[in-house]
């Protein structure tokens, strides 16, 4: 009962000083700096419409390599720590009929939603993150749906390596271009699709890594939720 | 009745309600949902404050996968909090 | 008085902290760090908006001149996908807690000592 009461106190205290802090950033007022030169330029130095997905991979491009590696390390952690001898799946209860056949005809068109989503990455919103979620939600349906169901881990794995090695790929082929890592050398050097700004064939080598980052998020999600489903099976 | 800001403020109270439910519940699984729903009144405020792609995110990440990993991880744990005999209040199983 | 966003984010905020400093359940103190995630990326995102602006996709009609900060919303896009990656390498830890001491209080677990 004292822990309890200190700890309210603590957090009324910690909650004031937020607020106080919080008091000197009006809500709703333009105190834009960076962001201004950024919503300027994007048309003509990035060719995408969307300037927060040009901000993720073009202007940033080296926090999301960190951010890709981030996730690669966290998905090899959850296999390293659940990693036993001999795993199977452990359900008793197959899905209903209706959740069987929903399944059946959903997956193909959840795949292609997920799919539209990375690939108008410059033009709408979304990107490669949302649209690797959405391909794992697909592949957690199927899990919920049949007791037997595996993914395939082998070609998962090497999949998913492959997309990892393909963006530090496009990296290093900047570099020999341009000069610098992650050089935008369709767009800038080839100039390919410049007078095609608001249609699907611009944007530089945004379709490219977000292609890469969908298909790499997806493959991951899914590897985490098999590795967590499973459990020991003692001969 | 063209209120913006009743909508918000509605939004707001029932994210901070889940919040305490959430915390509050000694069945874990239904923890999971409280944890859930937070995610999911989460998207609603950032697509009211112009922000498509954070929205997106946060529906499919949040929502979905968070609380599906959580299920998991109850599934090979326990269920309940603590495992002491619960007396019946007015509210039986809370 | 601060404007109610700013309100709801806060008070996520701590009570996501109440259920870490409080609560025995190694997979309860988990849900409130979640919650704490969720605050802080409401907090973030909504400093960065400006009244009577639109998002910032500049499709025909909006200029460099009527859009919201996207910098902010770039950040908390990163944020929330690492968010759902440590939480879940921590419930493969707490299940492997779990297998080694049978229960999922921390007290009974300090006093076990491997």
């Amino acid at each position: 009962m004292l822990k309890r009461a200190l700890a309210i106190i603590t957090l009324l205290i910690i909650g004031y000083w937020i607020a106080q802090g919080l008091a000197g950033v009006p809500f709703g007022q333009d105190r834009m700096l960076v962001g201004q030169y950024y919503l300027d330029h994007v048309k003509a130095q990035t060719g995408s419409v969307n300037a927060v997905t040009a901000i993720v991979v073009n202007y940033r491009g080296f926090d999301t390599l960190g951010e890709v590696t981030v996730l690669f390390i966290a998905s090899t952690g959850v296999g390293a720590l659940l990693w036993k001898r001999r795993k199977e799946r452990t359900a008793k209860t197959e899905g209903s009929i209706v959740l069987t056949t929903g399944t059946r005809l959903l997956m193909p068109f959840i795949i292609l939603f997920g799919a539209y989503i990375f690939i108008h990455g410059h033009l709408t919103p979304g990107g490669g993150f949302p649209g690797g979620a959405t391909i794992a939600t697909a592949f957690l349906l199927l899990y919920m749906a049949f007791t037997q169901y595996e993914i395939p881990h082998k070609a998962f794995e090497k999949t998913e390596g492959v997309a990892g090695m393909s963006y530090v790929l496009v990296g290093l082929i900047g570099l020999a271009i341009g000069g610098y890592f992650l050089y935008d050398w369709i767009w800038q050097t080839w100039g390919w699709g410049v007078n095609n700004i608001g249609r699907l064939f611009s944007g530089g080598f945004i379709p490219i890594i977000y292609t890469l980052i969908g298909i790499k998020v997806g493959t991951e999600l899914s590897g985490i939720i098999d590795n967590m489903l499973k459990e020991e099976v003692s001969e | 009745m063209n209120c913006m800001a009743c909508i918000e403020y509605i939004i707001i109270g029932l994210m901070i309600i889940s919040a305490i439910l959430a915390v509050e519940w000694r069945d874990l699984l239904a923890a999971a949902v409280g944890m859930a729903a937070v995610s999911l009144f989460a998207s609603l405020l950032f697509f009211l404050l112009q922000a498509p792609d954070v929205a997106m995110t946060e529906a499919a990440i949040g929502a979905a996968l968070s609380g599906a990993v959580f299920i998991f991880a109850i599934k090979r744990t326990q269920r309940y909090e603590t495992e002491d005999e619960e007396k019946p209040g007015w509210w039986v199983r809370w | 008085m601060i404007s109610a966003y700013y309100f709801g984010a806060i008070s996520l905020i701590l009570i996501g902290l109440y259920a870490v400093l409080v609560k025995k359940n190694v997979l309860k103190m988990l849900i409130g760090l979640s919650i704490m995630e969720s605050g802080v990326n409401l907090l973030l995102v909504s400093v960065g908006y400006i009244s009577g602006r639109s998002a910032p996709i500049l499709s025909e009609g909006i200029g460099p001149k009527g859009a919201v900060d996207p910098i902010p919303q770039a950040l908390v896009l990163t944020a929330i996908v690492i968010g759902v990656a440590t939480t879940a390498l921590a419930l493969s830890a707490a299940i492997i807690l779990y297998e080694k001491y049978g229960t999922l209080n921390v007290e009974e677990i300090r006093r076990l000592r491997g």
